[in-house]
Parts: structure tokens; C-alpha cells; sequence
């Protein structure tokens, strides 16, 4: 079944690619459409001279910070408003400003009040990331089994231990969700911050290759990035989420 | 006025458990309340078994929960013994990402000889390294019962312990909760609807009856040295049903308050 899977995938992959290639061969315009050879002769360029490999670095970097404070800032708000409801009354107004407010709107925002700098980079990314974090983890709070709580209680449990023993394996399923879908969004969100106001980074390497309209350029560096994500994704988030979910089966 | 009960530990009495329930009420969705529990009072003392009566619905899940300190919003007093506490609630609320050993070193982290031991007694050698979703209800409830039994409890407190247990389960249960009371001075307080069962090993019966219930009767068994399988002498299991006919009805379904 696996296999079968995989196989299909793969198909799926190669007609992809193929598809591209025609279309390619038929425009006939390879600064418009390159060939896939054209934008591997690219990547492979950009790789040797250095510049991709520390363009991705830094880009996921600032993704990696970012994604860590949203997780960490998301999961705590999260607990708390899942938990009381008069601290989720408190914060809800906040939440649905956040939840609306372009993201265009925060980047601009923290890079006046902040600097053109990496914390106002990362901090922008973040709050955009918090809200829908808190949102999913807010519903982990709000299921929590109550039995657990009282079996804590009555035996005295320390906090540390209810933290570590009751609550948070009860949240995992809900923070692992809120972390698969938001490594996806936060890095997509990183260029963007990287375009309007960074000097290095994937989105910074965008913005000049779409000066120059290098169609090659900005089609190695999107694909690349999205490997490397796909990897995270495959070899880090999913064994994550299966972990977290595994008490649950 | 509800929600200004007082539940505390000790000063009454070495090991002596007091309680003092003037009225309980629960909220009904229609903004009102509902009283459930009216003039209940009781003591126990350290190695007293001490079974809880009554028909379903009757607040005795009620009772056990205002003794551990769960719920507040009563009339009243409760004073616990100073010590630990053991409980063992109607669903074995075992944590399920936790195994067997992991589940009872969280209550009882350096007690190893002890969880080996019990879990030997209850039939379950061996299960430590079990998850409990491989385990039957039955059996998850023992491993509830280890966990309430571990660390020699003052004030060892069982809802419906003998639910889902067969006869063979149910007589180690109460050879155990024996041996909690008579060798380590615990005080036991369970709910049962099996009055067999209890007249077995039982010190003193509680019975609860009316809406909203009150304590109707709260009587010694008589057994100077009770031990489980002991027949009950002197007719006072036909007088019992004979003033309380609910206490020969079929056992509630679990889940009743």
C-alpha cells in the first residue's frame, strides 16, 4: 500500500516536471519559462558561488526563531484562554484584530517602530504566526479531561509534573497541528519580511532576481527552499505529530 | 447559602475523618438549583471500613467527592485525617500516554518494591510495561485500585470499587482493603450498590434515602473481625432490606452520580 503510494507520488512528480518541460519547449521563451536543465544550471551556480546555500540559511533561521516564539508565545496564550474563560474574554478582541490585520500591515508596522532589523523581521512573522497558534491550542485547553485534573489534585501532584505528565501530552496533538500548518505559513511569510526590508536572505535574493526578471533564478530559489521545507516537514513535523498523536490510537 | 464548604485536614481526632454536609445543591439549566444531599453526617476512624448505600442517583458519588476536596460548593464541613490520600474514581482514569509503571510512579514515584508487589496481589504481575488501552476494564480498574492503595493512604476513598470486577476480583479487592485498613490504619470509605459484598468485610454501613437524600441509617455491622466470605449473622441483612427494599434492587448501570 505504502509502496503503491510512493509510486504514485512519484508519477505524480515526473508529470510535473514533464508538463513543465513541454510547456517550456512549446513557449520557446526561456527567460519567460525556463527548461528544468536551465533552472538546475542556475541552482547548481548559485550553490557553488555560495550565495543560495547562505541565503537559505539565514531565511531559515529567521523562520526557525520565528516559528519558535509563535509556538511558544500561541501554546501559552493559548492554554491560558482554553482554560479560564475570563482570560479568553480578554483576549478574544485582541485575537480577531490580530486575526484580520494584513500581513502586509504588521511587517510595514514592526520595521517603523522596530528598525530595518532581524528582531523586527522576526517579530513580525511571529505575531502574524501567534494568533492561529493560539487558536488551535486554545481548543487542546478546552478539552483537556477534567479526571486528570482532579486525579492531580487529589494526589498532590507537583506542577512540574502536572505540566509535564498531564497537560502537555494531552496538548501535543493540538501543538503539533498548529505546528505542522504553521512551519508552512511562517516561512512563506519570512520572504515576504525578507523582500520589504532585509538585505540577505531567499526573499532579499528574490527581489533582485525580479529587478532583473530572471525567471531561472527566482524558479531555483523557490524550488529549492520548498525541498528543504518538504524535508522538515517529512522528517521533522510529521514524526512529531505522529509522536504526539500516538497515545490516541 | 452553597458554595461556602470547608474541607480541611486533621485536628479532630488522630486519624478520624468528619463529616458534616447541612445541604448540597447543583445547578439546574434552568438557573435554579437542585438540592441532592440534605443533613448528611458521618465520622470514621482510622482502620474502619465504613460502606456507603443507596439507591442510584442518590448523591453517594456526591458525597465521596466533597470528602477528597473536589467539590466545595456545599453547606458544610468536612475534616480528612492528616495523610495521604487514595482514590480510586468509578472510571479507572489511568493516564493513556503513560504505562502501567509510569501511571502509578506518578503518584508514588519511590515506591517500587510496593507497585511490584501489588500489582502481583491484584493479579497483574508483569503489567508494568502495558499501556492501558491493552488492558480490559477490569484490569485497569485493579491497576486504579493499586495506585489508590500505594503508599499506605490515612484515608483510602472507592467509588463503586467491585463494578466490572468478577467474584474472584471482587474478594481480593476487599482481602486488600482489609488488609489497608487492619494492618496499615487506613480509614476506607466506598460507595457500593453490592451489599453482599460489603456486609462482607464491612465495619459500619451508611444508607442513604429521600430527595433530597439524607442519612437514614448509619450502622455498626457487627463484625468484630470481619473478613470477606464471612456470612453476616443475626438477620441484619434481611432487617436492612426489609427497612430499605432499594438495597436489593439490581446493581445501577456505572456513571450515576
Amino acid at each position: 500500500m505504502i509502496r503503491h503510494g510512493g509510486r504514485l507520488r512519484a508519477f505524480s512528480l515526473a508529470a510535473f516536471i514533464g508538463l513543465w518541460w513541454a510547456a517550456a519547449l512549446i513557449a520557446r521563451n526561456p527567460a519567460l519559462l525556463p527548461a528544468p536543465p536551465d533552472v538546475l544550471a542556475f541552482a547548481w551556480q548559485a550553490v557553488l558561488s555560495g550565495a543560495m546555500p547562505r541565503n537559505i540559511a539565514i531565511t531559515s533561521l529567521r523562520a526557525a526563531a520565528a516559528f519558535a516564539i509563535s509556538m511558544t508565545a500561541g501554546s501559552a496564550i493559548g492554554y491560558v484562554a482554553g482554560r479560564s474563560p475570563r482570560a479568553d474574554t480578554l483576549i478574544d478582541p485582541w485575537l480577531i484584530i490580530l486575526l484580520n490585520l494584513p500581513v502586509l500591515v504588521v511587517v510595514v508596522l514592526c520595521y517603523i517602530w522596530v528598525g530595518l532589523n532581524d528582531v523586527a523581521a522576526v517579530l513580525a512573522v511571529a505575531l502574524v504566526k501567534v494568533p492561529t497558534v493560539m487558536v488551535t491550542v486554545r481548543e487542546g485547553a478546552r478539552a483537556l479531561d477534567p479526571g486528570f485534573d482532579e486525579l492531580a489534585s487529589v494526589y498532590r501532584l507537583a506542577w512540574r509534573q502536572r505540566a509535564l505528565r498531564v497537560i502537555v501530552p494531552q496538548l501535543a496533538p493540538y501543538i503539533a497541528a498548529a505546528g505542522r500548518s504553521g512551519l508552512s505559513i511562517t516561512w512563506k511569510i519570512v520572504l515576504i519580511v525578507e523582500l520589504l526590508g532585509r538585505p540577505n536572505g531567499v526573499g532579499f535574493a528574490l527581489d533582485e532576481l525580479f529587478q532583473t526578471f530572471d525567471v531561472a533564478g527566482i524558479l531555483a530559489y523557490g524550488f529549492a527552499f520548498a525541498v528543504l521545507m518538504l524535508l522538515v516537514e517529512a522528517f521533522l513535523m510529521r514524526p512529531w505529530e505522529g509522536r504526539a498523536n500516538a497515545w490516541r490510537r | 447559602m452553597p458554595g461556602d464548604g470547608k474541607v480541611g485536614a486533621g485536628s479532630m481526632g488522630e486519624g478520624a475523618l468528619s463529616v458534616r454536609i447541612v445541604a448540597k445543591s447543583f445547578r439546574d439549566p434552568g438557573g435554579g438549583r437542585r438540592e441532592v444531599l440534605r443533613e448528611v453526617a458521618f465520622s470514621g476512624k482510622s482502620g474502619e471500613i465504613v460502606g456507603l448505600l443507596a439507591p442510584s442517583g442518590s448523591g453517594k458519588t456526591t458525597i465521596l467527592r466533597i470528602v477528597l476536596g473536589l467539590d466545595r460548593d456545599f453547606e458544610g464541613e468536612v475534616r480528612r485525617p492528616p495523610g495521604r490520600l487514595g482514590v480510586m474514581f468509578q472510571e479507572p482514569r489511568l493516564l493513556p500516554w503513560l504505562t502501567v509503571g509510569a501511571n502509578l510512579r506518578l503518584v508514588a514515584s519511590d515506591h517500587e518494591r510496593e507497585i511490584a508487589g501489588l500489582l502481583a496481589e491484584v493479579g497483574l504481575a508483569g503489567a508494568e510495561t502495558l499501556h492501558p488501552r491493552a488492558l480490559s476494564l477490569g484490569m485497569a480498574r485493579r491497576v486504579a485500585l493499586v495506585r489508590a492503595l500505594l503508599g499506605r493512604p490515612s484515608l483510602l476513598v472507592l467509588d463503586e470499587p467491585f463494578a466490572s470486577l468478577d467474584p474472584q476480583a471482587a474478594s481480593a479487592l476487599a482481602a486488600l482493603l482489609v488488609q489497608a485498613a487492619r494492618r496499615d490504619g487506613a480509614l476506607v470509605l466506598l460507595s457500593t450498590h453490592d451489599l453482599d459484598q460489603l456486609l462482607g468485610f464491612a465495619d459500619r454501613l451508611l444508607v442513604l434515602a429521600g430527595a433530597p437524600a439524607r442519612l437514614a441509617a448509619d450502622c455498626p455491622t457487627g463484625l468484630a473481625a470481619p473478613s470477606p466470605g464471612v456470612p453476616v449473622m443475626g438477620g441484619f441483612k434481611e432487617k436492612l432490606l426489609h427497612r430499605f427494599p432499594f438495597l436489593s434492587a439490581a446493581p445501577a448501570p456505572q456513571g450515576a452520580p
